[in-house]
């Protein structure tokens, strides 16, 4: 199976590695991974700022650079989430209307793809640590996510998943608002950080990068004796 | 920085590290997320509750002038006079004129959004008219001084001993109460004051068309007291809280109490259809309801943001919100908080003044999800956010950041420009308060692009 895989801006620029776990597992269940060298952002930033037209021009781009038929996957809820619930919105009424359709039938964000496309749960992945995992907003709301990382996790051998106390409030990252309304965004990661702490811990891992790169500066601030890791890096653990 | 996002973020920046404040916000809310679930089994089919509920305020806002008209003549038919008010302004005018004719000097209120939202007990207090709160919780935070820290619950964010010390402070009580004798401390000043009382005043959590009706909710009969025992009764109710027929509180007060209180129904629910009828015993000579427009049909002009008038205040919103429950309800700053006071606030008053309450969000989405009428709030967030700039009021900073940020996002080549060690000292500069509390972005040296065109040799 032919899967296009999309890398998010700050994936792309801060953790490559997130992205080559990713090709690394779908390669293993089988994919065959290809890259669109001309690939850039899907927009988000400039729309939640309120900056639409110039979001705009690089959401037509996103289209155009994931145009044809293979599944689209990425290592990124918020990107995906993105692109389903607001690029009709963007698009209503415009040419673009059935592609933006037609993109979203074939867009998945990764443990999503595992799980309802692939139907593939077990890669053969350890983990020798107790782990918690953090729901993220655009995995849980935008894209409604919550069973299939926690299946893909319990399938990785020598790991154990403990829930931690209000896993569905948000981290407190939100893009921009976490540099603009600095106080409020600390407060929210400091809330998210007890609550994973309490659960004992080794691992924060999430299906959103964004989250935890946010959670990872606080941690590492604090000094706190917990680590983060992206669901793909878990899983590309074999 | 303009004067009210600087006071916004000095306010919320001492609250999230007020660690006891963050300990009873979570304590109340605990129990209020342990109560909802119990009302929710009421409803065989919440969804579909949810989304009757928002269909019916659809049609009561779509046709909002009609309705309104509606309920004016069946109202006045029952000898209540209307006041149509475009701004707070005018409601207070009206008001004062009303207490002039009546010689008020003791006034008795039921808890009232729309009174904060004008303003109400400043100008009575201006006037030497006594303005007395008689929701146990606007009680408290009157004595206190303070106006209501939620929408729902006024006194969220005290303790039942600092109720106590309050109590102690102000009325001479003994510091060490507990809250029945408190309510009792409170019942008994609060009788006398309905008897002395020449007008009542009380907001509507529903105006009701076909049947002219006035709706009034609350858990302590002090509402109940307030329009019926003064001579005259006075309503102030924003135009949006239009039900189209009686038959709609048959879902409207269960999904209120369930959402507001986690109750099946509120233990008082109260309908007045007019003054006192000649051949009844009870009830005021009087009664004015006051339609208030200020801004509301700023949001009903837009269909966009016309969604948010279906709102019932229910206060779910500022339950659920991470922010609210961080920065709590005083840091707005504005009558309403929480994601609807984000929402609805720039339109009320001004955008550029309370613009920035709609960037004060995480967009984690929480707000929509628990709203009881299903209100898209957090992309009504992004509306107002959309809004904002479309009316020029950004940054040029910020106009020129999104500029450069397109051409990259438009171009690979720029974005595989420059080292990861530029990268971090451009960044890490730009954005100092991302530094604050957490260590340094680290940009990777070279990116995937370029990672992945030296795998594959091309």
């Amino acid at each position: 199976m032919n899967v296009q895989i999309f890398i998010p801006c700050f994936i792309d620029q801060l953790y490559p590695s997130v992205g080559f776990s990713m090709v690394k597992v779908l390669e293993k269940a089988g994919c065959n991974v290809k890259y669109n060298p001309d690939q850039t952002c899907c927009g988000q930033p400039a729309f939640n700022a309120g900056f639409w037209g110039d979001a705009k021009d690089v959401c037509i781009k996103f289209i155009k650079d994931f145009s044809g038929e293979d599944y689209i996957v990425a290592p990124s809820a918020s990107c995906v989430g993105f692109v389903r619930n607001y690029y009709s919105r963007l698009f209503d009424n415009s040419s673009y209307h059935n592609d933006v359709k037609q993109l979203n039938e074939r867009l998945f964000e990764f443990s999503e793809f595992m799980i309802k496309i692939l139907g593939v749960d077990d890669v053969g992945a350890t983990l020798e640590a107790r782990a918690t995992y953090h729901d993220s907003c655009a995995g849980l709301r935008e894209c409604k996510i919550k069973s299939e990382p926690r299946q893909l996790l319990n399938k990785v051998k020598g790991l154990e998943l403990v829930e931690m106390n209000d896993v569905e409030t948000c981290c407190g990252f939100g893009g921009t608002f976490a540099v603009k309304f600095e106080p409020i965004s600390i407060a929210m990661a400091d809330q998210k950080l007890t609550h994973a702490i309490e659960t004992n811990a080794k691992y924060i891992i999430s299906t959103d990068m964004s989250c935890l790169m946010h959670l990872d500066g606080y941690i590492k601030h604090k000094g706190a004796i917990i680590e983060v890791m992206h669901l793909a890096e878990v899983l590309a653990n074999f | 920085m303009k004067g009210t996002v600087a006071s916004f973020i000095a306010k919320s920046t001492v609250k999230t590290a007020d660690l006891e404040h963050r300990r009873k916000i979570n304590f109340n809310i605990e129990k209020y997320n342990a109560v909802v679930p119990q009302g929710k089994q009421q409803f065989s089919d919440l969804k579909l509750a949810r989304e009757g509920a928002k269909n019916v305020k659809w049609r009561a806002v779509e046709n909002l002038a009609s309705y309104l008209e509606e309920f004016e003549k069946q109202i006045t038919a029952h000898g209540a006079k209307v006041i149509w008010a475009e701004t707070g302004e005018q409601a207070l005018v009206e008001i004062g004129k009303i207490c002039k004719k009546k010689k008020c000097k003791t006034l008795v209120k039921s808890k009232s959004m729309v009174t904060e939202e004008i303003h109400l007990n400043a100008f009575l207090a201006k006037h030497g008219i006594q303005s007395v709160e008689t929701d146990l919780g606007e009680y408290i935070q009157q004595l206190a001084g303070e106006p209501p820290y939620h929408i729902v619950t006024p006194a969220m964010h005290k303790s039942k001993e600092d109720v106590a010390k309050l109590f102690s402070e102000k009325l001479g009580t003994s510091p060490d109460l507990s809250p029945g004798q408190l309510t009792m401390v409170a019942r008994k000043t609060l009788r006398e004051k309905y008897v002395q009382a020449e007008v009542g005043v009380t907001g509507a959590n529903f105006i009701v068309a076909d049947i002219g009706a006035v709706a009034i909710t609350e858990n302590e009969g002090n509402a109940r007291l307030c329009c019926a025992w003064p001579k005259t009764h006075i309503v102030i109710a924003g135009i949006e809280k239009m039900l189209p027929s009686l038959n709609d509180l048959g879902l409207f007060w269960p999904l209120l109490a369930t959402y507001g209180t986690g109750q099946k129904l509120t233990v008082y629910n109260t309908l007045v259809c007019g003054p006192r009828r000649t051949n009844e015993n009870d009830g005021p000579d009087e009664m004015y309801v006051i339609l208030l427009d200020n801004g509301r049909t700023n949001l009903l002009a837009d269909a966009k943001t016309r969604e948010a008038l279906y709102c019932i205040r229910c206060g779910a919103c500022l339950n659920a919100c991470p922010v609210y429950k961080n920065i709590g309800g005083h840091s707005y700053e504005t009558a309403y908080s929480g994601p609807i006071g984000s929402v609805i606030t720039p339109h009320l008053k001004r955008m550029n003044d309370y613009k920035h309450l709609s960037y004060a969000s995480s967009l984690c989405g929480n707000c929509t999800e628990v709203c009881a009428v299903k209100i898209d709030l957090h992309q009504l967030l992004l509306e107002n956010r959309h809004e904002a700039v479309k009316r020029g009021y950004s940054r040029l900073s910020e106009r020129i950041a999104w500029k450069i940020w397109k051409k990259a996002g438009l171009s690979r080549k720029m974005m595989n420009m420059g080292s990861g060690w530029l990268k971090n000292w451009t960044v890490n500069k730009m954005f100092r308060g991302w530094r604050k509390h957490r260590s340094s972005l680290s940009f990777s040296q070279k990116t995937f692009n370029e990672l992945w065109k030296e795998r594959n040799n091309n």
